[in-house]
């Protein structure tokens, strides 16, 4: 052993912090840095066509204008509601699939294969698909709902306001619920057999058993899901672009695409930039909340272990 | 004897129950990939037609070019553009999660929660708020409409996943073996390739699997950052078939089946680690 320190990247407490160096970089030119240009220009009457507009202070201007933006708020409750019945739906309908999955003893490596088909599909695929379904002319389901008799017109899914937002949501579940039955499913299977035979033996009937010992267990594999989910629930971007593009007359907007159309169509980059920074303040604050469960329930499930 | 029958009977009943709903789950993709078989007017029939009648590789030849009539959608151009950029962009995440994620495993440090906290938040910045920003930026840095831009966005977007997936891997392994091996006179680099890599060589191909789809699958940064066949990936392209007045559902759904079979197999060989791996840092961290 010498005296002489080694020089500092090879010391055994830098290592980790070298090792991240590349991860932390990249993040910060690709994600930090366009963020804290996008923050600086929601403070600014930036437009595209016209690049000296990005020295154009306007302070709160473009928040204010947000606040009394009616089309905003209607997009930023209609998301809201969009992501609050899209993941509700994914949780029950995944748990149920999961639940019905794990019963099944012979055959199952098969049916979880169909089961898995959906995740396959990219979700602007999964526009395009129910753009084709939903199609009020030459759509499958018009086609078959008229062939089977129980239509005579052609019912216009994807222009009417409830149904437009029906068929969107549809695409979202139809998309991402089987990404929940599988980690439930994990779940299930990762579940210790003593207890559900102990509570059998109690005299607990099926529903107590479920409620009891099942869905405690399941809660980590169900924020696990959440937290993933969060992560990209975004991406329904993709599909209400290519079903509606958030029309017609902006019955199916969603932030996402209301900060599209005003970032790029009408070139107002300050305006958009600052509806960005509202939805980045919304999936930031989901993303945490299920994250935060999440390590509670690990938590848990480490005492417990 | 009767009881035992009656149970069985049950069971039969529940799996058919449970097949029967996972085929009418798959209806709707399976349609778009039958159509991708079928002639364009079998498409528009009345009475829908189910199953083609005469099943025809012909909208896969006009996308490539061969046969008489063709489409003027440079398919082959995108297919190489994904790939290319897919691909790269999957090797450097990679590296760069491999790093990161044993980092995570191996070391005790200082705002080690924070910074995890922090690359996972990363990831939740919607595509389309980011989008903004960086055409911007990259229209400056002449990386609009280029393959580098888009390759150096995928990779920043797998980073965070890629780490979670491979933190968990290396988990996994028991500290232990390394140790042992740095006993015996390696260093900790030898000890990482030698013992470490390959221990967690399937979970890794998995996370680059996981990355690769993402890459493949992603439009709505690809959409706003590419403008020709220099740097258009296979799912903007998709958006070409509905420029015209009419939509050629045929040809459209020939063109999603060529984005959907590397998927699929991919999803495939990944699906097993993929679960493992994720519930496994997740519960066990």
């Amino acid at each position: 052993m010498t005296d002489r320190r080694p020089p500092f990247w090879q010391r055994e407490k830098y290592t980790p912090y070298l090792l991240l160096l590349p991860a932390v970089l990249t993040i910060l030119f690709v994600v930090l840095l366009p963020l804290i240009f996008s923050l600086y220009t929601s403070f600014t009457g930036y437009r595209l066509i016209r690049p000296e507009s990005l020295w154009q202070w306007v302070g709160l201007r473009n928040y204010e204008r947000i606040f009394g933006d009616r089309d905003f708020w209607v997009a930023f409750g209609r998301t809201v509601i969009f992501l609050t019945i899209a993941l509700n739906l994914e949780f029950l309908l995944g748990l149920g699939i999961a639940l019905l999955i794990n019963k099944i003893t012979w055959g199952q490596r098969t049916l979880r294969t169909i089961m898995m088909f959906p995740m396959m599909f990219s979700p602007i695929l999964v526009g395009y698909q129910f753009k084709f379904v939903f199609n009020d002319n030459i759509g499958i389901l018009n086609n078959a709902l008229q062939a089977l008799g129980l239509s005579d017109g052609a019912i216009p899914w994807l222009v009417d306001k409830y149904l437009a937002n029906f068929a969107i949501i549809f695409a979202e579940v139809w998309m991402s619920t089987s990404v929940f039955a599988i980690l439930l499913l994990a779940g299930l299977f990762a579940m210790p057999r003593d207890p559900l035979e102990a509570a059998k033996v109690d005299g607990c009937n099926a529903w107590q058993v479920f409620r009891h010992i099942t869905l405690p267990f399941l809660m980590p594999f169900v924020f696990i899901a959440m937290t993933i989910r969060s992560l990209d629930v975004a991406r329904a971007y993709d599909i209400v672009d290519v079903m509606t593009g958030g029309g017609p007359a902006g019955r199916t907007e969603l932030l996402w695409t209301l900060i599209a159309r005003v970032g790029y169509d009408n070139a107002r980059m300050g305006q958009a930039n600052a509806m960005a920074y509202v939805s980045i303040v919304l999936s930031i604050a989901f993303t945490y909340y299920f994250f935060t469960k999440l390590m509670a329930a690990r938590r848990y499930m480490g005492g417990a272990d | 004897m009767g009881r035992t029958l009656r149970k069985r009977l049950a069971a039969v009943g529940l799996w058919l129950l449970t097949f029967v709903l996972m085929v009418i789950m798959c209806v709707p993709g399976l349609w778009v990939v039958l159509t991708a078989f079928r002639p364009n007017a079998e498409v528009l029939a009345k009475p829908p037609v189910w199953i083609p009648e005469n099943p025809s590789l012909n909208n896969f030849a006009k996308i490539f070019g061969f046969g008489a009539d063709q489409v003027a959608i440079p398919v082959p151009a995108y297919f190489a553009n994904s790939l290319i950029i897919a691909l790269t962009s999957t090797v450097i995440a990679l590296l760069i999660g491999m790093s990161g994620g044993y980092a995570f495993a191996r070391y005790r440090f200082r705002f080690k929660n924070g910074l995890f906290l922090g690359l996972m938040l990363s990831r939740t910045v919607p595509g389309i708020a980011l989008s903004l920003p960086i055409f911007i930026i990259w229209s400056r840095l002449g990386l609009i409409d280029a393959k580098l831009g888009l390759i150096i966005v995928y990779v920043a977007l797998n980073v965070p996943f890629t780490i979670w997936l491979i933190d968990g891997f290396f988990r996994q392994i028991p500290k232990e073996m390394s140790e042992a091996a740095q006993v015996d006179g390696c260093t900790r680099w030898q000890a990482f390739w030698k013992i470490e890599f390959p221990l967690a060589k399937s979970g890794i191909a998995s996370a680059g699997i996981f990355a690769f789809l993402t890459s493949w699958n992603e439009y709505a940064l690809a959409s706003n950052l590419t403008r020709s066949t220099d740097s258009k990936t296979l799912p903007v392209g998709l958006m070409d078939f509905t420029a015209q007045f009419t939509i050629d559902w045929a040809g459209m759904s020939a063109m999603a089946v060529i984005i959907i079979v590397p998927a699929l197999i991919l999803t495939f060989l990944v699906q097993k680690h993929l679960i493992a791996g994720l519930t496994f840092s997740g519960v066990k961290g």
